[in-house]
């Protein structure tokens, strides 16, 4: 089975929005959840998991023809911890404060699922260079999302963006925001969020979407459905 | 004693692996819509939890203390060697057992509640003993976790939700108040 063709621009941009990996997907939730109560936490994650992602995409693609398949999960889940590790020391040695509030999290990115999950789905497939163009967009979606979570945690929950303070000291800050409940409250609500905007563009289905041998039917203030195409 | 059953009733209730340290969220989020789902799975957890926490002590006694920078390499390699040995072990040796931990077992293997543990373990400095009560008090405080979470969906699933809702949103918000009310046990230990 040969894997759906994409341009290029569809390799980076998909990740970032469309199958955004946190909010779409919902894969990598726990570092989505744990390291977001403040913008400095989940900036340092998402550059991390960013590195993390990029290394192995371009590693794991160059490598594809010499991974035998048996094995081939565990040579992903060994390249992946390769590179935490180093994005470990690198974070220890730079910037140790962040290291030591991301805590166990920083390791725990080797089992992010979203990483091993693009390079079973894509970079074990395609050339070096759509790797690093998937990698890159799946990496840059993730980091928004944890960005965005940060954002919303940190200043409700704090009352500051990026430590400095946003309002005076009337503001009573909603501590719950960065405690581990307002983290899913945070991404809960904001999946909502999401539903209900999907719910309200949501356009007439187009025909091409349907499997083949299936037509759609469309009835003037009804909502398209799938009809069985008569073979007869 | 005492010491090992308060890291027991700390791992299971006060540092809930799931709602409060956010560790084996997609297992939580995966097959927590029924109870019985969720039983097994908290038992295929506890399981694999008890057994890294002694292969982890192993290898932080005998193997890393020359190599500490290998140490998350070594750890997620040995584990998923474990739990596929495991696997075979167990389809061979009880078939009945097999069937009801079924495709559970090899999913728990990227878990990161299990390297997890192995890493809290390593960091508190928690000899072979400790270590094992840590990993069934995790594996206690994953599993009811599981069990509450399916109860509550199972529940959710005869109630009149506005179809907006009927996807993960309304679980992650049901996961928040179930946090909310373990962060009641924090001040368990105080005195």
């Amino acid at each position: 089975m040969s894997p759906r063709t994409t341009t290029p621009s569809q390799d980076l941009l998909r990740g970032v929005w469309r199958e955004n990996p946190v909010l779409v997907q919902l894969l990598g939730l726990c570092p989505a959840l744990a390291v977001t109560n403040t913008v400095a936490n989940a900036l340092a994650m998402g550059l991390a998991t960013f590195f993390v992602l990029l290394g192995s995409s371009l590693l794991v693609s160059s490598l594809k023809r010499l991974i035998p398949g048996e094995v081939r999960i565990s040579a992903y889940i060994l390249i992946i911890a390769t590179f935490v590790t180093i994005a470990d020391m690198v974070l220890a040695a730079v910037v140790p404060e962040i290291h030591k509030a991301l805590g166990a999290f920083i390791a725990l990115i080797v089992v992010n699922c979203m990483i091993l999950g693009r390079q079973e789905a894509f970079a074990s497939k395609r050339p070096v260079h759509r790797a690093a163009l998937d990698a890159i967009g799946t990496g840059a979606g993730f980091m928004l999302a944890l960005l965005l979570m940060g954002g919303i945690r940190e200043v409700l929950g704090n009352g500051s963006f990026l430590g400095v303070p946003l309002f005076g000291d009337a503001f009573e800050p909603w501590i719950i925001m960065i405690l581990p409940p307002g983290g899913f409250f945070t991404l809960g609500l904001l999946l909502l969020g999401l539903a209900g905007w999907e719910e309200r563009k949501k356009v007439p289905v187009r025909p091409r979407s349907w499997p083949h041998g299936v037509t759609v039917q469309v009835r003037s203030g009804a909502v398209a459905e799938p009809v069985e195409a008569d073979h007869g | 004693m005492g010491e090992l059953l308060l890291i027991f009733v700390s791992a299971m209730l006060v540092n809930n692996f799931t709602l409060v340290l956010f560790l084996g969220l997609c297992p939580f989020m995966g097959v927590s819509a029924k109870v019985g789902t969720a039983l097994r799975m908290g038992a295929a957890n506890i399981f694999v939890l008890a057994i890294t926490s002694l292969v982890a002590s192993f290898l932080n006694a005998f193997v890393l203390v020359r190599a500490p920078y290998l140490r998350l390499i070594s750890f997620i390699v040995v584990i998923a060697s474990l739990v596929q040995i495991v696997e075979m072990a167990i389809k061979k040796l009880s078939p009945a057992l097999f069937r009801e931990l079924g495709i559970f077992l090899p999913l728990i293997t990227t878990n990161c509640a299990i390297l997890g543990l192995a890493i809290f373990q390593t960091n508190r400095g928690y000899g072979a003993l400790e270590g094992f009560f840590f990993a069934l008090g995790a594996g206690a405080g994953l599993t009811l976790a599981l069990v509450l979470m399916a109860s509550l969906r199972e529940r959710i699933e005869l109630a009149d939700v506005p179809a907006v809702a009927r996807n993960m949103g309304l679980v992650l918000i049901l996961a928040g108040s179930l946090s909310l009310a373990f962060m009641g046990f924090a001040g368990l230990f105080s005195s």
